[in-house]
């Protein structure tokens, strides 16, 4: 498969701040364009996205065994745990709701956990394994990221209106707190790591026409992916 | 210095490309790693202006009135943002409500205002005065904006305690609802193109 030369190859870095293909013949530290910090590689990639993602994973578990809320009807308190508020819907059939919940509060942070190890780990060992499809997992990540913060929101706005002390009372328990650091911590650890750590290794490919940038493809005309 | 503001390297795998012109509907991706590269922006500078001061106006409504409101045996309560917020920070649980209050209140109102900024300027074709520290704080917030997820998160709140007495959508749920389509719109990376036309 041919491809394009890469920004290190032709001494440019990107701007992530605005997008510009900065020269480094200068060995610049700052985009001539916006003034933000360029770096080749986002710094200590690995380590900062390993300790943001260790953190989060010790936040997950206080997160799913504490109270997250406390609901008082009639005289009657219980806590409830996110599983447990799952459940909840479920058994009161609102299967759809309960898999909304479901997903953003239990399956994301999981797939989060699970995604970014992979690519941890397969960068770690220069793996040359589907590094297409290790792309768009990446990109996956990103983009599921913040939707487990849906739940802390919930817990926010019920406890914000049932207040009618003794007939009816909600309020939010610690179990929030370590949930909402998991998705800060998720979030970060997401974005210290850098995708093009992906490819750095890649020496499959040949070059297209030496060091000259072509057109990208437009639309669909991107070759679709082959396969593991 | 080499000039360099006709390529565009792919933030994905950083291989390097020629800047095209799209058509409607059309994007770009790279070739290497399946990433998109650009996406054509169907918004004039008047129009993206336009929108934000409408977004800006909904923000108002989203936060100045009731989300919601719930009735249980006569007695009535309804909550703005800013009182969930509010119901968070009690307790040893503050970290979060802070968190919750730049997801859905503070992050939005400075993109808001930055946008207002940077575009009132660009209209007469000018770089506002701190153009480049705006530029780079929309990139900032971006990520942490959180609206889209606030509105979920109000639907469900609706399901949750429909079951245990009454609940009544406020005004500022559809404020909500139409203000986080509209910064996905707005917001978005496309506003990084202001950096090629100024």
């Amino acid at each position: 498969m041919k491809r394009p030369p890469t920004a290190s190859e032709l001494n440019l870095c990107l701007c992530h701040s605005c997008g510009l293909a900065c020269d480094m013949t200068d060995e610049p530290h700052e985009c001539p364009r916006c003034d933000a910090p360029l770096h080749r590689r986002k710094t200590n990639s690995l380590t900062r996205t390993w300790a943001y993602m260790l953190a989060a994973l010790a936040f997950y578990v206080p997160a799913n065994l504490l109270p997250v809320m406390n609901t008082v009807m009639l005289g009657n308190g219980a806590d409830s745990t996110i599983m447990s508020g799952v459940l909840e819907f479920w058994e009161a059939g609102a299967w759809d709701i309960a898999l909304i919940i479901f997903i953003a509060s239990i399956a994301v942070p999981g797939v989060k956990f699970v995604a970014l190890t992979l690519l941890l780990v397969t960068v770690q060992r220069n793996s040359d394994w589907a590094r297409k499809e290790r792309s768009k997992l990446y990109r996956f990540v990103e983009l599921i990221g913040y939707w487990s913060m849906l739940d802390v929101l919930v817990v926010a706005l019920v406890a914000a209106l049932v207040k009618f002390q003794a007939l009816g009372d909600i309020e939010p328990r610690p179990g929030i707190l370590f949930f909402g650091l998991v998705v800060v911590f998720t979030m970060l650890a997401a974005m210290s790591f850098d995708p093009r750590l992906i490819w750095d290794k890649d020496t499959s490919d040949t070059i297209s026409h030496a060091a000259s940038p072509t057109t990208p493809a437009t639309d669909d005309a991107a070759p679709e992916p082959t396969g593991a | 210095m080499v000039t360099t503001e006709h390529l565009i390297i792919c933030e994905h795998c950083d291989c390097v490309y020629e800047k095209v012109v799209l058509a409607k509907h059309q994007k770009t991706l790279c070739v290497r790693c399946g990433g998109v590269l650009q996406r054509f922006n169907g918004l004039t500078i008047e129009q993206r202006l336009a929108l934000t001061f409408t977004a800006a106006m909904l923000w108002l409504f989203a936060n100045f009135y009731p989300v919601m409101s719930i009735s249980l045996k006569g007695m009535k309560n309804s909550a703005t943002l800013w009182d969930s917020v509010l119901a968070l920070s009690q307790g040893p649980i503050t970290f979060i409500a802070m968190v919750a209050a730049i997801a859905i209140i503070i992050a939005p109102a400075f993109q808001l205002v930055l946008l207002i900024w940077v575009l009132s300027f660009a209209l007469g074709l000018r770089r506002a005065p701190g153009f480049n520290l705006c530029m780079r704080w929309l990139e900032t917030l971006r990520p942490w904006s959180m609206l889209e997820v606030c509105l979920l998160g109000a639907m469900v709140a609706v399901f949750k305690l429909a079951g245990l007495l009454d609940v009544l959508p406020g005004i500022g749920l559809f404020a909500l609802a139409v203000l986080s389509l509209m910064m996905i719109r707005i917001a978005g990376r496309d506003i990084r193109e202001l950096w090629d036309i100024l």
